[in-house]
């Protein structure tokens, strides 16, 4: 793939019916100490051929290293052949490990989807769909250089067949956990466990990580903290019972979410329930993901708490580190987002690096005594769970997902009637002489009444299943002529095919864009003004996402999303020149054998001098950095008094700051500065700097100038350039 | 739950003199004995999820596996196992897997099959 150009959905979809995995299960990362740049990491992986680093590795020759952990991104906007560009920007922030959410009400239909339907706050899980998006995972994965694992859901009422699918298609990873359909889908109990077991053991042929439901409790409790003990043995129940089936333990990953969030004090709760857990569970992996339970409309606060998620991760561990998005809290997950939680991920994790190499957990005091209490809490309702004559009897006595811390109840947990739910009455007792003659099928199957070498192979009976044989697949491409991929792709072809774009969120060419406004004013009045903002602006559908007071009177913080209803022709814009900047050691190792003097200051009656200081100043990264000298001359320095400094001191440069642009006078000192180096006899010798906010480099040049350099510039901007010229007028 | 406040501190007399390691035993063991019971259940049940997922393995579409389990169902056929009638009708009609399951969607032959194994019972 070439890193300039975009994926090709349509080449993607082509020939999906000859497509094949390139393997099947899991992978987990490479990891070992590295050194990269000035410093040594202990807990971190092998980096990736091409990457993203983070914005402030720019400062550090753009070191990006990569973590031990796997990072899970989870991606689903409900198009997913828009999900597949997100999962490429995913990849090169660091996620290796792609989880796709399902449309809702997936998990109640008895069979499986097929096609490319368009889903709601995720997709429908389909095997075009899955291949598709894993034929464009193995493109990516060759472009980062890091195998990416591909996952979703085995839950439902029709996981089997879901299991079944995936393993065909070289899914990697998948949610199984027959609670989760208990307790917050209202499937039947016993259909969920009976299927739970075959789902279980197709994905342990297939190799894939499981991921249980555990924290979907302390999403849904009152008050999520009281659950702990509650999730201790949800975890246990779910891991047990897939390691008897034989997912092999370091396959089993528990999926924990510290339970609290600021302002309760977080890592005093979190801490000693992250340790019980690790403690009870050690055999198992552990995906730590972060908390949504508490999440309202501001990224910024869910950020700091995904962070406090992190040090808890670094505090104990994590194997897989999952993120969530800091918009969750308002809309279904944007690209920028998805980026963001990555990189949050990434930064926590390699700032904390080593972390328990300096630190130590106590083994006494509040830490212990709190792991101990919540362990022992979690012994004592399995212990009720047994005397009330098994997991069915406590599920329909209520005592699941309870707010009570256990064994406190407040007689507001999730009871199920075992004969209640979808799938209720669909389990059927097998016959004697019951046979599923495939791999992979869990429990009895006589399959010694036709052939007792067949035992231990019962696919052999007819020649090999689809896992042994994948030309048996029977592969479906779409069965809903109008709500399908193709549909999809001719109405947005305009954004793909033209030089036409739109600003976008999610969608190719929705069109959204967020308003960042601050009113002076109390907060009803503020939400009322950025209507009217929306309506001025002709943004279509209009909706305040966020509010923010930040005095009940003196102001209000909205932000705003609307659509914009106009195309933007690529054609038609007019790119600012793209300078090649060399980079920091070039320059250095160019100044160390050159001296380079430069003279500088504001020029005429100028007194703004706060941009040129950045500019020159070690301490904001300015040329003084790459070992260039200058003489400051100060603010409003006649025009004259430049190339005399120069003259008198024999400095190559001369930086003069024009911020004053009132009548054009900028662009008249600079040719006044032109005109007197020429009158002088050193044009030829010095090199003629303009800066200033409304300085453009094409005009500094028509009035004299060497360059000119405007908002955002940096010390590398002009010392490169500096260093370029340079050479231009004494080696070449 | 009937409601109840936390007796924490009574309920855990038995527990508060064990060493961690005995801790973490009991809590193995315990979980034990309540998932036990629930992989035997699935042991010697089954579902119509469970027998579709047979059939696509058997090289079958969803939707024929779908219609096949259901139709199955209506004559009482699944505690066989879906993919056992379909290998036995491939085997005593000498067919291909594939072409057995597609003719086993006529009902009339799902009947004649259903007709010989309620004899037997």
């Amino acid at each position: 793939m070439n890193i300039n150009e975009k994926l090709d959905i349509k080449a993607i979809l082509s020939d999906l019916e000859k497509y094949r995995p390139r393997r099947r299960g899991w992978i987990w990362r490479n990891q070992h100490p590295i050194d990269l740049g000035a410093f040594h990491y202990v807990q971190t992986s092998d980096s990736l051929k091409q990457s993203v680093p983070l914005p402030s590795a720019r400062h550090l020759g753009h070191i990006d290293p990569q973590p031990d952990a796997t990072i899970t991104t989870e991606i689903a906007s409900g198009r997913f052949e828009d999900d597949i560009r997100r999962m490429r920007m995913a990849a090169w922030h660091g996620a290796d490990h792609i989880m796709v959410i399902r449309t809702a009400g997936q998990s109640h239909m008895d069979g499986l989807l097929e096609g490319t339907p368009q889903g709601v706050g995720g997709v429908p899980i389909t095997r075009k769909q899955v291949r598709a998006q894993r034929k464009a995972l193995d493109m990516i994965e060759d472009e980062v250089g890091r195998p990416i694992n591909y996952h979703s859901y085995v839950s439902g009422v029709a996981g089997p067949e879901i299991a079944v699918m995936f393993v065909e298609e070289g899914v990697n990873g998948a949610h199984q956990d027959p609670q989760y359909n208990v307790l917050y889908r209202n499937i039947n109990m016993i259909r969920s466990f009976v299927d739970a077991a075959e789902s279980k053991k197709i994905m342990a042929y297939g190799g894939l990580a499981q991921i249980d439901g555990a924290h979907n409790a302390n999403a849904t409790a009152r008050d999520a903290w009281k659950v702990m003990p509650e999730l201790l043995v949800q975890h246990a129940i779910n891991s047990r019972m897939s390691e008897k089936i034989g997912i092999k333990p370091d396959l089993i990953c528990l999926s924990t979410v510290p339970p609290a969030a600021p302002p309760s004090p977080d890592i005093k709760l979190n801490l000693p329930y992250a340790i019980a857990l690790r403690e009870l569970m050690s055999k198992y992996k552990m995906r730590a993901q972060m908390n949504t339970k508490y999440m309202d409309s501001s990224t910024r606060e869910a950020t700091v708490t995904h962070v406090l998620n992190l040090l808890i991760s670094r505090l104990t561990s994590a194997d897989i580190q999952s993120t969530i998005t800091p918009d969750e809290g308002r809309n279904v997950p944007w690209h920028v987002y998805n980026v963001e939680a990555l990189d949050t991920a990434k930064q926590a994790m390699v700032g904390m690096d080593d972390l328990l190499s300096m630190l130590e957990l106590k083994k006494e005091g509040y830490l212990y005594e709190t792991k101990r209490e919540i362990q022992e809490r979690a012994i004592l309702m399995m212990e009720e769970i047994i005397a009330l004559g098994g997991y069915f009897k406590a599920v329909e006595a209520g005592m699941f997902v309870d707010s009570g811390n256990y064994p406190e109840r407040n007689n507001d947990g999730i009871a199920r009637d075992i004969n209640g739910g979808i799938g209720a009455n669909t389990i059927i007792k097998r016959h004697k002489d019951y046979l599923a003659p495939v791999t992979a099928h869990y429990g009895y199957n006589n399959v010694e009444q036709y052939d007792q070498g067949s035992k231990e192979n019962p696919a052999r009976l007819i020649g090999g299943c689809s896992f042994e044989n994948p030309e048996l697949i029977q592969y479906i491409d779409e069965l809903d002529e109008n709500d399908n991929v193709n549909n999809r792709l001719e109405d947005t072809k305009t954004y793909r095919h033209t030089s036409l774009i739109k600003p976008e969120v999610q969608w190719l060419g929705d069109g959204i864009i967020t308003v960042d406004l601050f009113f002076p004013t109390d907060i009803n009045t503020a939400e009322a003004a950025a209507l009217v903002v929306a309506q001025k602006l002709h943004l279509a559908n209009p909706e305040v996402i966020h509010k923010e007071v930040l005095h009940p009177a003196e102001g209000t913080r909205i932000q705003l999303k609307g659509m914009v209803q106009f195309d933007i022709d690529t054609n038609d814009l007019v790119l600012p020149e793209k300078e090649d900047i060399l980079d920091e050691e070039t320059i250095l190792s160019y100044v160390k054998k050159h001296e380079i003097k430069v003279i500088a200051g504001t020029g005429g009656s100028d007194e703004h001098s706060v941009g040129m200081r950045e500019v020159l100043d070690i301490k904001h990264g300015g040329i003084e950095k790459y070992g260039i000298k200058y003489i400051y001359l100060g603010t409003s320095v006649p025009i004259e008094k430049f190339i005399d400094a120069a003259i008198e001191t024999d400095a190559d440069v001369i930086m003069i700051s024009l911020i004053i642009s009132h009548d054009d006078v900028h662009y008249k000192n600079m040719e006044k500065l032109h005109h007197y180096a020429i009158e002088k006899g050193v044009r030829d010798k010095l090199i003629l700097l303009a800066g200033g906010t409304q300085v453009t480099p094409e005009l500094a040049r028509k009035h004299g100038m060497d360059q000119g350099f405007s908002r955002g510039t940096k010390g590398q901007h002009v010392a490169s350039f500096i260093v370029k010229r340079h050479q231009q007028m004494y080696e070449d | 739950m009937k409601q109840r406040p936390d007796d924490f501190t009574k309920r855990r007399e038995h527990l508060k003199h064990l060493t961690d390691e005995e801790i973490k035993v009991l809590f193995e063991q315990l979980t034990d004995q309540i998932v036990d019971p629930l992989l035997e259940l699935a042991y010697t049940h089954t579902t119509p999820a469970i027998e579709r997922s047979v059939l696509m393995r058997m090289g079958f579409s969803s939707i024929e596996a779908k219609i096949l389990t259901e139709k199955m169902m209506d004559y009482h056929l699944l505690e066989h196992g879906a993919g056992h009638i379909v290998y036995r009708f491939s085997k005593d009609e000498k067919i291909s897997i594939r072409e057995a399951g597609l003719k086993l969607m006529d009902t009339k032959y799902l009947a004649k099959i259903a007709e010989v194994y309620h004899e037997h019972q």
